[in-house]
């Protein structure tokens, strides 16, 4: 494909406005999907899967802002409202009727926080949306390419999974590649968490006998995983780094379900 | 006559205190901030019956999920049989339902002994798991001296209260057999363990020590069940009552929901309205700043939070799930709940005996709980998924949180930089927010 064709589309909200038009959905990309060097692949994986299957979105842009959940677990209230109120100003000003996240952190604070402050809007988490378009029938996988017969393990984000009781949506989306689905030890309502939620990401972990990460890569390994499947840039960063300690980055493959179903799709 | 007057005399005292402890936790659960949890009361009700009465959760661990339903099924049909004790205690009578109730008596009693036995053997089990096999979570530093005491109290007694059964119905139908019962003539009751153990083990004594025996069964029973009812309220053995309430006042939303604080929402919105003025007179009605933001003490807390400390019985499922205890970090929910009960009770003691307005000077955050173990939560709600009888030990330490940040600033340095950073160019990371779009184009 020329580099032509391969250019992403994304419009944002202020442009599409200013040529008439409005997004169907807004792309809340997050700090870590615009800022976060592994992350960014996942939030270009998400436009691929967007952009191929015609999706009418757009994203904030410069416009966006932290949704204010870190500093909300981190005990900050005030820097969380501070952002809430005007973040929600912001998409209310835009009219956004439905948003997709590329990261469960996002996701629970806009979908569970956001409307007691006045929001009124739909949110998805992308595993979701991307689950939805292929029960419709817009994003056809022929075959799941080169994971097809591969061992993967989905690591369940407990933002998406106990807080929001989301467990399906990434394991239909993952059948999808005819690999061989293998559950960790500890999964869905029983995960284990990766160790960077509750604004651990950005401290160092309280004095213990072992690292979270560590703890959680062992049960992937243990299932002789080919890729552990992710679905929040904090865990694949956590799980990344889990790997890097076993030094199996050789054989043990840490990616987003946005980026396994983009790269099957041949995107 | 004169044990009727005893039976009478022990029955208001037993109820009686038990009702003056009752009404003192009551008191201590109301110490806590409001919360409105009176919405859905269908949704409430279909809770509590599958989780507290249905033991829906205690069924992810099948084995022990199975012993405790047998205590617990043993426990709810001896209840009923209470209803005889009592009216034989204050009449005078001998088994008061036997010709009243016929064969739905026997079928009743029989019942309550199968239970009884599956209860003693679970109970001996228990026994045994908490001091002879290493189950980890039984061994933690929050399970030494009384928590350990109380584990083991509680179940002593029901081994004492279930071979009080045993002889009363044993002693009684051999009576019965040898036709010197207070029942008139001679024969079985036909109840299903008694009519088989009596020839064996009762009918080797005679008429005066079996009169004795039964007695010794009938008093010794109901004497227990007093004991228990008063030592309920200071034991962890108390979540046999709260299940109930604390699952029906549960949070039905979304576990990853914090609640917004309203009061730094009324600062955040007067901060952007440009009309506000700093120096008026607030209006009244308006929402007033609370006296301090999160939590440092326990009535700081919600009542619920509060509830939850009170029906907690300390069985560590929160803490064998939580990733930081896992991983050797000083973080236990479950020490939380128990430092959470432990310094409420002592903040209650307080009140009633040195006024309303007493401080000691001490703290829930601090003196019980570290600022160490509060930083090491990841808010995996792990716990609160785990707690068989909905406790949510997260929103307490997140209130912990609240606190030291907002109040007091002390936040871990790593912390600090990126509250900064949100608060300067609106990502955790020092990145303008001009940029925020570059990756597109990357």
């Amino acid at each position: 494909m020329s580099n032509e064709m391969n250019k992403l589309r994304v419009p944002t909200v202020a442009e599409m406005i200013a040529n008439n038009e409005r997004p169907d959905i807004l792309f809340w990309v997050g700090c870590s999907g615009s800022f976060d060097d592994r992350a960014k692949k996942i939030s270009k994986a998400i436009v691929k899967i967007l952009n191929y299957c015609n999706i009418k979105f757009a994203i904030l842009g410069a416009e966006e802002s932290c949704t204010g959940d870190p500093a909300k677990r981190a005990g900050n209230e005030f820097a969380f409202m501070m952002q809430a109120i005007q973040n929600i100003e912001l998409l209310k000003g835009y009219e956004i009727q439905k948003i997709v996240t590329g990261c469960p952190h996002c996701f629970n604070t806009l979908k569970n926080e956001y409307p007691e402050l006045g929001a009124d809007f739909e949110v998805v988490h992308h595993t979701q949306l991307i689950n939805q378009l292929i029960r419709e029938g817009r994003l056809l996988l022929k075959g799941g390419g080169k994971f097809e017969g591969k061992k993967i393990t989905f690591h369940d984000p407990c933002y998406l999974g106990r807080a929001n009781d989301v467990y399906e949506a990434p394991r239909e989306v993952l059948e999808k590649l005819d690999a061989e689905l293998v559950e960790m030890k500890r999964s869905k309502a029983k995960g284990l968490c990766c160790g960077a939620g509750g604004a651990q990401m950005f401290k160092d972990a309280e004095k213990g006998n072992k690292e979270i990460n560590i703890e959680r890569t062992q049960d992937a390994i243990e299932v002789n995983a080919d890729y552990i499947a992710t679905g929040c840039p904090f865990c694949n960063t956590m799980m990344t780094d889990g790997i890097k300690h076993f030094e199996k980055e050789e054989k043990v493959k840490v990616l987003d379900i946005a980026e396994l179903i983009s790269n099957a799709a041949d995107l | 006559m004169i044990s009727q007057l005893l039976f009478i005399v022990l029955l208001v005292v037993g109820f009686g205190f038990f009702s003056f402890n009752i009404s003192k936790i009551r008191k201590n659960i109301s110490l806590g901030k409001p919360l409105d949890r009176s919405d859905n009361k269908a949704q409430r009700i279909k809770t509590t019956l599958l989780v507290a009465l249905g033991q829906k959760k205690m069924f992810q661990r099948i084995v022990p999920a199975l012993l405790h339903l047998f205590i617990y099924v043993a426990f709810l049909f001896t209840s009923t049989e209470l209803i005889e004790i009592i009216a034989d205690g204050i009449s005078g009578s001998h088994r008061f339902f036997l010709n009243k109730l016929g064969w739905i008596y026997v079928l009743l009693i029989s019942t309550i002994e199968v239970l009884s036995v599956l209860a003693f053997i679970s109970t001996l089990y228990f026994l045994a798991r908490r001091n002879l096999l290493q189950v980890p979570r039984f061994k933690m530093s929050e399970m030494t001296g009384w928590p350990k005491l109380d584990g083991n109290i509680i179940l002593y007694l029901e081994i004492v209260l279930l071979v009080c059964v045993f002889t009363m119905n044993g002693a009684d139908e051999a009576l019965f057999l040898q036709g010197k019962s207070h029942v008139a003539g001679s024969g079985s009751f036909g109840f299903l363990i008694s009519s088989f153990t009596a020839p064996y083990f009762f009918n080797y004594f005679d008429v005066e020590t079996l009169i004795i025996l039964e007695r010794v069964g009938w008093w010794g029973h109901i004497l227990v069940v007093f004991g228990f009812l008063n030592y309920l309220p200071y034991s962890k053995h108390f979540h046999i009552v709260m299940a109930f309430p604390n699952t029906y006042f549960s949070n039905l939303n979304n576990k990853g929901a914090f609640n917004n604080l309203s009061s730094v929402k009324e600062e955040v919105l007067k901060m952007f309205d440009p009309s506000f003025d700093p120096y008026a007179t607030p209006t009244e009605g308006e929402a007033s700043v609370p006296d301090r933001f999160g939590a440092k003490d326990v009535e700081d807390l919600t009542w619920k939070s509060l509830m939850d400390a009170y029906t907690c019985t300390e069985c560590g499922r929160c803490t064998s799930a939580c990733p930081a205890s896992q991983t050797g970090k000083l973080l236990s929910p479950r020490k939380i709940i128990m430092d959470t009960r432990d310094r409420l009770e002592e903040v209650g003691a307080n009140k009633r005996n040195n006024g309303p307005d007493f401080k000691d000077n001490k703290s829930l955050l601090g003196d019980y709980i570290s600022e160490e173990e509060i930083w090491a939560c990841t808010s995996c709600n792990a716990c609160v998924q785990e707690c068989p009888v909905s406790i949510d030990p997260l929103s307490i330490i997140i209130d912990l949180r609240r606190y030291l940040v907002m109040e007091e600033s002390k936040v871990p340095s790593e912390l600090a930089g990126m509250l900064t950073n949100i608060e300067n160019n609106g990502a955790p990371w020092q990145f303008a927010q001009a940029d925020r779009n570059n990756w597109v184009d990357e």
